[in-house]
């Protein structure tokens, strides 16, 4: 503890603050203020850190984030349908210093989890009583043939997280002659944001009726069926953009060729003209550096459901996307996760059982139009022995409507405050 | 010990001293807190979805009965309604009730 003590000391300058408090740290876990280090401030992380902080004012936080700004996944294939900006996605960090979290710019290359240290690519060694990854996911670009080179040279993109090649590929729209082909393709699950790829086509289609109404899209889906929402989407493509998307299941890519504008599946070669292919996805790298990625095939993070705390290494608690569960990968799951963590970080710091029956919602929206949204919502609720139990009623709305267009644009507004405000 | 330490003890004691939702347990504050994520930072909301900050309690409760038992027109609501106990709806609408408007 005083190691951790002092070097969040050391980086913090925070000396003042916490000498003022010493009056009850006795009554912690250990002697001392204890320090939460939490990795990546996306919808999880940051949500994490500022509810550590709102439910254990006497716990210091350091937030590590390498990139300037949070860019939204939610919402981002809004831009591609030309119907948002790159900057209504973007958003600052400047809000989070006020809740007492030391952000720290910077990228974690190490973590010794017997010496509850974390050590960054500027040097910085960082102790904890406790650590949060919160990664998001790594895109597993190897799995596809040529996918790589062609990612390198910005010729195909696979925009799965928000950012520069959200902007390329609206670029790459932008430029496509009317009468082109967008191919994009799906992976197979689990991956972030089930819904996402079939709103990516009603938002490409959207922008193609508008700009180019004679442009086709092709949909390789590595899933037999459409993931999620399958009813919401459905129809809107047969009614909103009839004869515009072909939509072909079993279709992983193998390959694809930047030079002839090809994807290839086990059964054919698809030419287009803006090319979208999405890889496979693990959990963030920086859950191994930990020892986390512990789940079978190592790709995904298994975790105490209750607490968010690594089944195989202790006081390392990992949420969103990088957990492996039956809850969908979502950013707003990904607050819920944050939120069940802080509070269980919370009373396991103070020597306190954590809730153990907690409960989470998924609600996720998907824009089908310019003007009309869908939904998917579900409450799950923790049962010891069983994980996240589903609620009845939880279920997805069957046509998209401008109320709840207007829903989904009140809960990106409200989402991105809670998270970054 | 001045204000500010015994602020910060207490708040070690899991009490909740944010002075307008009175000492909810942990469940409770845990629950009303994934509410947030669509209804707004503090129960605020921006655009279409309603506040929840300052809802008077009796209101949050019909309002949530109805829209678990279908009787009240909803988009949304009826999926995450019938997720919870009573006493869990009880419990969000005291709190509700007790944030700043």
């Amino acid at each position: 503890m005083t190691l951790n003590r002092r070097d969040f000391l050391k980086i913090s300058g925070a000396g003042a603050a916490a000498a003022a408090l010493s009056g009850c740290a006795t009554q912690g876990a250990s002697s001392g203020r204890a320090h939460v280090v939490v990795v990546g401030a996306g919808f999880g992380g940051a949500t994490c850190a500022k509810y550590i902080r709102q439910w254990g004012p006497n716990v210091d936080v350091t937030l590590i984030e390498p990139n300037d700004k949070f860019v939204s996944c939610p919402t981002s294939n809004w831009v591609l349908g030309g119907i948002r900006t790159m900057d209504d996605i973007t958003h600052g960090y400047d809000n989070l210093p006020k809740h007492g979290i030391k952000m720290v710019k910077d990228y974690v290359t190490g973590i010794d989890a017997a010496k509850r240290v974390v050590t960054t690519r500027g040097g910085a060694s960082i102790g904890y009583d406790r650590l949060v990854l919160a990664p998001g996911i790594e895109i597993l670009t190897d799995t596809v043939k040529g996918f790589k080179e062609a990612e390198a040279a910005g010729k195909v993109v696979h925009a799965w997280k928000a950012g520069p090649q959200t902007a390329l590929l609206r670029k790459q729209l932008e430029a496509m002659p009317d009468g082109g082909t967008f191919v994009m393709s799906v992976p197979a699950t689990p991956y972030r944001c089930p819904p996402g790829p079939y709103e990516r086509a009603c938002m490409v289609a959207h922008y193609f009726k508008q700009a180019k109404p004679k442009s086709k899209i092709i949909l390789l889906d590595g899933n037999p069926d459409i993931v999620s929402k399958k009813g919401l989407f459905m129809d809107a493509w047969n009614t909103l953009y009839p004869g515009m998307i072909d939509y072909r299941p079993n279709n992983a890519p193998l390959a694809v060729d930047a030079g002839r504008m090809l994807v290839t599946t086990e059964f054919d070669d698809v030419k287009g003209d803006v090319l979208n292919v999405v890889p496979r996805q693990r959990a963030g790298a920086v859950t191994a550096l930990a020892g986390a990625r512990n789940d079978s095939a190592g790709n995904w993070c298994t975790v105490n459901l209750a607490t968010f705390e690594s089944t195989t290494v202790p006081n390392v608690h990992v949420i969103g996307d990088s957990v492996a569960s039956n809850l969908p990968k979502s950013g707003h799951m990904a607050t819920n996760h944050a939120k069940v963590c802080a509070a269980a970080i919370v009373e396991l710091l103070a020597g306190r059982q954590p809730d153990p029956i907690p409960v989470v919602a998924n609600t996720c929206y998907s824009a089908t139009s310019g003007t009309t949204s869908g939904y998917v919502a579900n409450v799950y609720r923790y049962e010891a022995g069983k994980g996240y139990v589903s609620a009845p009623e939880g279920g997805a709305t069957a046509k998209g409507d401008e109320l709840n267009f207007a829903y989904n644009e009140s809960w990106a507004k409200n989402i991105w405050a809670e998270v970054l405000n | 010990m001045n204000k500010k330490t015994i602020l910060a003890c207490a708040g070690l004691l899991g009490v909740a001293l944010s002075g307008v939702a009175g000492a909810a347990d942990v469940h409770t504050r845990t629950l009303a807190s994934t509410c947030l994520s669509c209804h707004g930072p503090g129960g605020k909301s921006q655009g279409a979805i309603p506040s929840l900050a300052g809802l008077e309690k009796d209101y949050f409760v019909k309002a949530m009965q109805e829209f678990k038992a279908g009787t009240r027109a909803a988009s949304i609501m009826k999926r995450h309604a019938n997720g919870y106990t009573d006493a869990e709806i009880e419990a969000m609408a005291a709190y509700f009730a007790g944030l700043k408007k």
